[in-house]
């Protein structure tokens, strides 16, 4: 432990912050391989070309958006149809987006620019439980490098699944498909271990999801469930979580 | 044709996410609405996780919802993400077999 903490005074705060983001971002890695892969062979088979799969990720970096504009494209959806689509669905991360820059009001806007363009579902859930970098020397890099870990691993993934194609068994691609939800679990579990209301906050979330899930896209119905559970903590949460 | 679709979707997934960047700083937040924003990562997880997870199987509800209980089971344990994950995945595996 001691030798630890040496080598970490002896690095610089920026290789420091980093080593951090990047070691933080590994789970998210983990998560994003087998579902981008999946993504990848999805797309080859909706006749997308391993070029335009692969660029779809690297402009887009929003999975379900892409999961759904490749069924989309298989099924032969007009173009106008499926950028409405994607933007319903996508505008969920406007809401995580205004939490997550709340956050960051001591980093500059040339970071924030770029690092806003890198919030996904599970950029932002990661993010957010790691609070003390935004005020913290050097913390952009923290949240940068976090953020390319899973950026780069969402394209290479993809492009992989493209050239994989039919290699892989159904079963094995099909049960990867857990891995994401897994995350958001293991992400959520230890916050409610520490504040119960946290728990309390999610379940309300997907209980109101639930019930505009039955007459709202899927998008808008975690928008609903996000933005009016998230006000369930106001009165659920103490002052300072996290 | 899909040059134009990606083009389009890039723009209407970024634009949303920056808009914020531009904007927090001229917001001033009254301390409620701090602990609403506060509280979105939460709200946002409880909405991705259900009733999303019972759509891993398509025609087997349950398969996601056992994954899922055993992620929840790992994670308290105070497990890894990543074993946590692995091991929802080993469950699903094992019940689609």
């Amino acid at each position: 432990m001691d030798t630890e903490l040496a080598e970490e005074q002896h690095a610089s705060p920026t290789i420091h912050m980093i080593r951090k983001g990047f070691t933080v971002g590994l789970p998210i890695m983990l998560g994003y391989l087998p579902i981008a892969i999946t993504y990848g062979v999805l797309a080859k088979q909706s006749g997308m070309s391993l070029m335009e799969l692969t660029l779809m990720s690297v402009m887009v970096f929003a999975g379900a958006s892409q999961f759904m504009g490749a069924n989309m494209i298989a099924v032969g959806a007009g173009a106008l149809e499926i950028i409405v689509a994607t933007f319903v669905l996508n505008f969920r991360h406007f809401v995580m987006s205004l939490s997550f820059m709340n956050r960051l009001r001591d980093i500059g806007l040339k970071w924030k620019v770029p690092l806003s363009l890198g919030l996904t579902d599970e950029t932002f859930a990661v993010s957010a439980l790691h609070t003390k970098e935004a005020s913290a020397e050097k913390g952009a890099y923290f949240y940068a490098s976090l953020i390319l870990t899973a950026y780069a691993s969402w394209v290479g993934g993809s492009f992989l699944g493209g050239l994989l194609g039919e290699i892989i068994p159904t079963q094995l691609s099909q049960s990867m498909g857990i891995a994401l939800y897994a995350m958001f679990i293991g992400l959520l579990i230890p916050s409610v271990k520490k504040e119960w209301g946290v728990g309390l906050v999610a379940v309300i979330a997907m209980l109101i999801n639930t019930i505009f899930n039955q007459f709202l896209s899927d998008g808008w119905a975690i928008v609903a469930g996000t933005v009016l559970g998230g006000l369930s903590g106001v009165f659920l949460l103490k002052g300072e979580t996290s | 044709m899909i040059i134009a679709i990606i083009i389009g979707m890039a723009l209407v997934t970024m634009i949303p996410r920056v808009i914020p960047a531009f904007i927090v700083d001229k917001l001033q937040f009254r301390d409620w609405m701090n602990r609403w924003l506060n509280a979105i990562p939460f709200a946002a997880l409880g909405a991705l996780i259900f009733p999303g997870i019972m759509t891993v199987i398509p025609d087997k509800p349950v398969i996601g919802l056992i994954g899922g209980a055993v992620a929840v089971a790992l994670a308290y344990l105070g497990l890894n993400v990543i074993l946590v994950v692995a091991g929802a995945i080993v469950t699903v595996f094992l019940l689609t077999m």
